[in-house]
């Protein structure tokens, strides 16, 4: 989120798009009620179904799944074309007056510079025109034909409200009455939220899914304000600090990347990151990467990195490959060439896509480890469950290893929620049997591995044998030292530059924020945006002051929002040019004259001017970007593709399947289906009742929902013989399962290039452990493919078929 | 020899001339047991019933362990009372055919309160007054018991809707009510007419008993059928 | 900022019941003494138009009753467990009703329950002395020791609420979470409700609240939103702000202008008495009968023709 769970109260208008905020985040969608109920703020809901978020709407339009991008461009053609533009902002704080190189161009739906048998493209013309004094050409008069502007201008222009209809199979005066009340917010004193989680994410575009609607908001002036921003809604109540904590396979905690093969040496991997500034005297906040680099190299491996050998630059592993994200680990597996898996909270059997094919994967496995308070499906694959599991064990040498983990109520730290709100919590349970926390678990294999390497040697033991591993217990470091760590600590005293006789820093204090790293190794800091968590000040996630003067929404002491406690980013962009707030009713922070001040911690230097440095100090330009430049693997501006499975050809570029450039690995592209064969557009989803897999094993939550189901809408119903209560097939060109059915209205064909595309929707919360009755999940049908920038697999749309069967006798 | 056998006289029913005085047998012992069960149903029924049935008697409960086990056995009693019931039916209904003559026994009403039978057509096994109790009895224990098949929650409450249930509830208390009055009028005619009540202890009555209250049985059984 | 309405956390320490048989004001199948104190009355307004269907009130009420329901079967719904059972009190109902006027699809979720009657039929039918009470505060509370499980509460009720347990054979309902709202606390579905769609306080307050609502669902187009505090009952303790409070029926059947069905009232009422006084004058007609007429005797002349008759046959 730019924003957090309690902005939200400040808003006019909020879209729920690529989400369904009400069904799976019920707690945060209390601050949509209170915006409706307290600022009369309007609710959209956009979404293939009437969902529970769409029972409490103001507004619902039908979107057919995949499609959002041309619903987005739609709305930002309309909002160009109604003159619904906040101006002041897009002119001063967007790339749009900045002129992109000649010899870009886009036509059929491609890029300059596609090569279809790489599925890849030279992106060397996507980037801006650099002018003799190193710094980019812009036209602030936006006359310029190759300015961002009238290039997106000419790009959107094809989305008109008939194309939206055309592809995505929302009304016209649906979309119309959408994007008038969307283009209210354009004024300066109206401001709409996006709220969005899965549904935009599990695209095989679902980067440019996002991307597009930042755009929009960006050109309404929405982001950066109270009440505005882009908001993630994130799935689990930690996988925020997972994300940070490096979650993806090509990244170090804080955003920082790990290195490739091509980077081989320190200076080699430095030279492409520290952006210089686009503009003149810009602040570019990267450009401080080697302090976070070094901390975070020194927290590795304390005194064994030094200047001399890089900060053991060396001991960092340099991918070979772009990353090893969890399709390509489960291909390599598949494949036969990954021995060993340490399975660590988490349920692939049932959460990555082609259950078949994870099967065949798991059974390839020497060893599979998992660590997890419940007995999961993926630790139970080799076991046969009749048709939910349908496997010949005898044939399945995998050995796998259970270690029971703590759940989040049998231990302490910190959760990281969608707000980037790091919030304490204390034990409030005893764990089970034998059940140890996973600090424990981790710790024991370290100590175990180190002890083997001191005595049985092995090639590069020592980023292994040097690291730094200071804890009171080493067999379990506890969530105080490990927060401790994050936050970083000065290594050596660094006295005051100015006045000798001061000490900026104190040997073995905790760092007041990132703003004191150094690159000279004299601080570690294991996590830079987390800086600050836990200074000398204490455990600042732990506080619980629920104060927030003159009701900002913003709750200053209550925990710790990273980064350096703020609470709104980009919150620069809240003051016009002058550094007064575009919505008085909504001052966040103000420029005095000498300083920026107000309810948040400023995203800029204190001292920055507002009339000189731009708002958006992590791009080197200094302002957001319309145009992407070679940032995003498949363009700089987001194009509609359809998904893989589509049931109607992409009416804008009918030849291209799918997204170009998304990564498809040999064997899944055949196992893709056609409309012909499977008709009927399916799309994933989870329900209220339930969290993931998780809660089929309480008794109450299983109550609740019980059994596995699918929906659909009364038309097709009737068209197939299925009666609602009954039980029907579903399949794919990769797998097939059998479910109850629901009948409703609120799954309704949509109209889609004249012809009538059905919805089957699928929630996904069954298995075949837990005490809900077993079933199945969408995986089983789901297909092999990811978003081509960050390789989420496409769980929102794909085809299938269905017919009615006989049910299993109970 | 085949015997014409009038409707009202029952296997069992015997004139024992040799006793002095004269003893008629008029119930088998089979039909003593099979009313006295019938009778100890409808009292329990009756006590278990009207406990539920206005609060000042709720104390009733207490004859049957509390309200708990007054309400799960008030049903089966009735499920008892009603096959006990069906066997009386099935045993006496043939006797309690209406004739003629009944209308003329009614129609003398005033006559038969007064204790003037002198005035009234020789009845048969049963007068009038008893025939009504039997059939109006019959009909009353069908009404009560459907109506309260459909209030045992127990075993029934999702069979019906409840508006059904209320409908039932309502026409349940009434019969049982109207039950209760016949059953008033049914002991009461039994003390009143003394010598009554031996025709159900011992299974007889006495010739006199028989001469002056049921006279045409009584010649019925003397002429072992035959027309005189 | 707090939240409108916000229930208080558990206390810590002990806390002292507030609520106990003095406060009574209706006792079934007995009366009571009029209570030395008067209560402020309670509500729990259910804003149906902020509902999210979530079930987290059905979740927390299992919980805090410590209940559990079968995990059942999906029979084409949303409704899990299908209706009201012994264990659940309060029940999430959906419905999918098209709008004539402007042909959008509305999905009308309500929670079901107890709705707290002024005038109580459940109450009103049970003929148990003290299995169900009504506190002065409004809360109408079934005493399960007193509870004999006959079922007249299901029968007396307008909303079809009680249900009566095949293990225990009592009748059970939402309590309005009275051993909360004993001590300061509010119920549980209202404390666990993410959107603030259930809240609780005074039943003034709550009217307030809902006037607010009502406006603002008015300046959405809802015309005819309004509340639901049926007069047929004397008004209720659980009542509901509704989009469309001209059809309550819609809100899966929700009675148009409950009351307490005539029919009980009648067998409640007059039945009672009359069939007493019927029975009552049967037996006193006997009574008087045989004080007048006395006992109808056989005659030594009856015996004597009866002789004479079987002789006669015998001969």
């Amino acid at each position: 989120m730019t924003n957090s769970w309690t902005d939200i109260r400040n808003t006019d208008l909020v879209i729920i798009m690529g989400g369904n905020a009400a069904e799976a985040h019920p707690c945060g969608f209390k601050w949509v009620t209170e915006a409706k109920a307290n600022r009369g703020a309007k609710l959209i809901v956009v979404d293939p179904r009437f969902t529970r978020s769409a029972s409490v709407a103001d507004m619902y339009a039908p979107i057919r799944q995949g499609t959002d991008i041309a619903f987005l461009n739609g709305l930002i053609n309309y909002c160009i074309t109604n003159d619904k533009v906040q101006w002041d902002y897009t002119k001063a704080f967007t790339n749009a007056t900045y002129v992109v190189k000649e010899g870009f161009t886009y036509q059929d739906g491609l890029f300059t510079g596609y090569d279809e048998t790489k599925r890849d493209y030279n992106k060397s013309t996507w980037d801006y025109e650099i002018g003799p004094d190193g710094y980019v050409v812009s036209d602030a008069t936006l006359q310029n034909p190759r300015c961002v502007w009238n290039l997106l201008k000419q790009h959107v222009s094809i989305y008109t409200p008939e194309m939206v209809e055309r592809i995505c199979g929302t009304p016209k005066e649906k979309f119309t009455k959408i994007a008038a009340m969307v283009g209210e917010t354009s004024a300066k004193d109206k401001y709409m939220t996006s709220m969005y989680a899965l549904g935009w994410t599990q695209h095989s575009k679902g980067s440019q899914n996002i991307r597009t609607m930042a755009m929009l908001q960006l050109i309404l002036g929405n982001i950066g304000v109270r009440g505005g921003g882009m908001n993630a809604l994130r799935g689990h109540s930690n996988i925020q600090g997972l994300t940070d904590l490096g979650l993806m396979s090509n990244l170090i905690p804080g955003y920082l990347t790990l290195p490739t093969e091509k980077e081989a040496t320190f200076d080699g991997y430095m030279s492409t990151r520290g952006f210089k500034p686009l503009k003149p005297d810009q602040m570019s906040y990267w450009q401080n990467y080697k302090k976070f680099f070094v901390s975070f190299q020194k927290s590795m491996w304390g005194e064994a990195a030094t200047a001399e050998n890089n900060w053991a630059y060396d001991y960092l592993p340099k991918l070979d490959v772009p990353q090893y994200d969890v399709l390509r680990v489960f291909e390599l597996m598949f494949q036969g060439k990954v021995n060993g898996y340490l399975c660590q909270g988490f349920n692939p059997l049932l959460s990555f896509p082609n259950r078949k094919k994870l099967t065949a994967a798991l059974s390839k496995l020497k060893f599979l480890v998992i660590m997890d308070p419940l007995d999961t499906e993926t630790a139970r694959f080799w076991e046969n469950h009749g048709e939910y599991n349908d496997v010949d064990t005898a044939s399945i040498q995998t050995e796998v290893i259970q270690l029971p983990s703590t759940c989040f109520a049998e231990d302490e730290g910190s959760t990281t929620n969608s707000g980037r709100w790091l919030q304490w919590h204390w034990a409030g349970g005893t764990p089970p049997g034998e059940a140890r926390k996973d600090t424990w678990i981790m710790a024991q294999l370290y100590q175990r591995l180190k002890a083997l390497y001191q005595k049985e040697g092995g090639a590069y033991a020592d980023p292994i044998l040097n690291l730094s591993w200071n804890y009171k217990d080493p067999g379990e470091p506890t969530a105080s030292e490990l927060a401790r760590e994050m936050n970083g600590s000065a290594l050596e005293d660094v006295p005051d530059p100015t006045d000798p006789t001061k000490l900026l820093l104190q040997k073995g204090k905790q760092l007041v924020s990132f703003a004191a790293l150094r690159d000279d190794g004299k601080t570690a800091c294991a996590c830079w945006i987390y800086s600050g968590c836990f200074n000398e000040a204490g455990n600042n996630m732990a506080r619980r002051d629920t104060s927030d003067p003159d009701n900002t929404g913003a709750y200053s002491k209550w925990a710790f929002s990273w980064p350096v406690n703020r609470r709104i980013l980009y919150n620069r962009a809240s003051a016009d040019l002058t550094g007064k707030a575009w919505d008085p009713s909504r001052k966040l922070i103000e420029w005095d004259g000498a300083k920026w001040a107000g309810y948040d911690v400023p995203d800029i230097a204190p001292t920055a001017k507002p009339d000189v440095v731009g708002p958006f100090i992590m791009n080197a330009e200094g302002t957001a970007r319309l145009f992407a430049r070679g940032l995003m693997r498949d363009g700089p501006f987001p194009v509609h593709y359809e998904p893989f499975e589509s049931p109607i050809a992409n009416p804008i570029a009918p030849k291209i399947r799918g997204n170009p450039v998304a990564r498809v690995f040999k064997g899944d592209m055949e196992q893709f289906g056609d409309a012909k064969d499977f008709p009927y557009a399916a799309t994933s989803y989870r329900l209220t009742e339930h969290f993931h897999f998780w809660t089929k094993h309480v008794e109450i939550n299983a109550s609740l929902q019980p059994e596995f189901f699918v929906e659909i809408g009364e038309e097709l119903a009737k068209e197939k013989g299925i009666k609602s209560g009954g039980w029907v097939r579903v399949w794919s060109n990769r797998g097939s399962v059998k479910a109850k059915v629901v009948v409703t209205k609120r799954i309704a064909p949509l109209n889609c290039d004249g012809k009538t595309v059905h919805i089957v929707g699928i929630p996904l919360h069954w298995g075949f452990t837990g005490v809900a009755k077993k079933g199945f999940g969408p995986n089983s049908l789901t297909p092999y493919v990811g978003d081509a920038n960050i390789e989420t697999p496409e769980y929102k749309a794909f085809l299938v078929d269905i017919e009615p069967i006989v049910g299993p006798t109970a | 020899m085949s015997k014409y056998q009038p409707y009202d006289v029952m296997p069992g029913d015997k004139v024992n001339a040799s006793g002095d005085p004269v003893t008629v047998d008029r119930y088998t012992g089979s039909a003593r047991i099979n009313h006295w069960i019938t009778a100890a149903s409808l009292v329990l029924l009756a006590l278990s019933g009207l406990s539920l049935f206005h609060p000042s008697l709720f104390f009733l409960t207490y004859l049957f362990g509390g309200g708990d086990f007054t309400r799960f056995i008030h049903p089966w009693i009735g499920v008892v009372l009603f096959f006990s019931f069906c066997g009386l039916f099935l045993r006496f209904w043939r006797a309690n055919l209406w004739e003629g003559a009944d209308n003329t026994w009614l129609a003398r009403i005033s006559d038969v309160l007064r204790d003037k039978e002198e005035n009234l057509p020789e009845v048969g096994k049963y007068n009038a007054g008893q025939k009504m109790v039997f059939w109006s009895m019959s009909a009353l224990i069908v009404v009560l018991i459907t109506s309260g098949i459909m209030i045992w929650d127990r075993y029934f409450s999702n069979v019906f809707t409840v508006e059904q249930q209320r409908i039932a509830v309502l026409v349940h208390a009434t019969a049982a009510v109207v039950a209760i009055c016949v059953w008033i009028v049914h002991v009461y005619a039994a003390i009143w007419v003394r010598g009554t009540i031996s025709a159900m202890t011992r299974g007889q009555v006495t010739g006199g008993w028989a001469w002056r209250h049921h006279r045409k049985w009584l010649r019925e059984l003397v002429t072992g059928g035959r027309k005189s | 900022m707090r939240f409108e309405f916000e229930l208080p956390n558990p206390p810590t320490q002990d806390v002292k019941s507030d609520l106990s048989e003095r406060d009574w004001v209706r006792r079934s199948a007995s009366t009571v003494p009029p209570p030395e104190r008067k209560l402020t009355s309670i509500a729990k307004l259910i804003d149906v138009s902020k509902c999210i269907g979530c079930k987290a009130c059905q979740a927390a009420c299992l919980e805090w009753n410590d209940k559990r329901t079968e995990v059942g079967v999906n029979v084409g719904v949303y409704e899990n467990p299908h209706d009201l059972t012994p264990d659940m009190f309060t029940l999430m109902r959906y419905t999918e009703w098209v709008n004539p006027e402007t042909n959008n699809l509305e999905w009308l979720i309500r929670k079901d329950g107890c709705m707290h009657c002024e005038d109580p039929g459940c109450l009103k039918a049970c003929p148990s002395p003290g299995a169900i009470v009504q506190y002065s505060n409004g809360i109408v509370d079934f005493v399960h020791e007193n509870c004999i499980g006959c079922g007249y509460c299901v029968k007396g009720c307008p909303f079809n609420i009680p249900r009566i347990s095949k293990v225990d054979h009592k009748a059970y309902k939402c309590t309005l979470c009275s051993d909360r709202v004993a001590v300061g606390q509010g119920p549980a579905c209202a404390k666990a409700c993410p959107t603030h769609a259930i809240v609780f306080g005074t039943k003034e307050e709550m009217l307030q609240h809902a006037e607010g609502r009502i406006k603002d669902l008015k300046s959405r187009g809802y015309a005819n939103a309004g509340i639901y505090d049926p007069p047929g009952v004397g008004g209720t303790h659980v009542f509901y702000v509704l989009h469309h409070a001209d059809k309550p029926e819609i809100y899966a059947g929700l009675p148009n202008n409950p009351r307490i069905s005539p029919l009980v009232n009648l067998w409640k009422g007059g039945a009672k008495y009359a069939g007493m006084a019927i029975i009552g004058l049967t037996a006193a007609f006997g009574l008087l009968h045989h004080v007048i007429s006395g006992p109808n005797r056989v005659k030594p002349e009856d015996e004597e023709n009866a002789k004479k008759l079987a002789k006669g046959r015998a001969s």
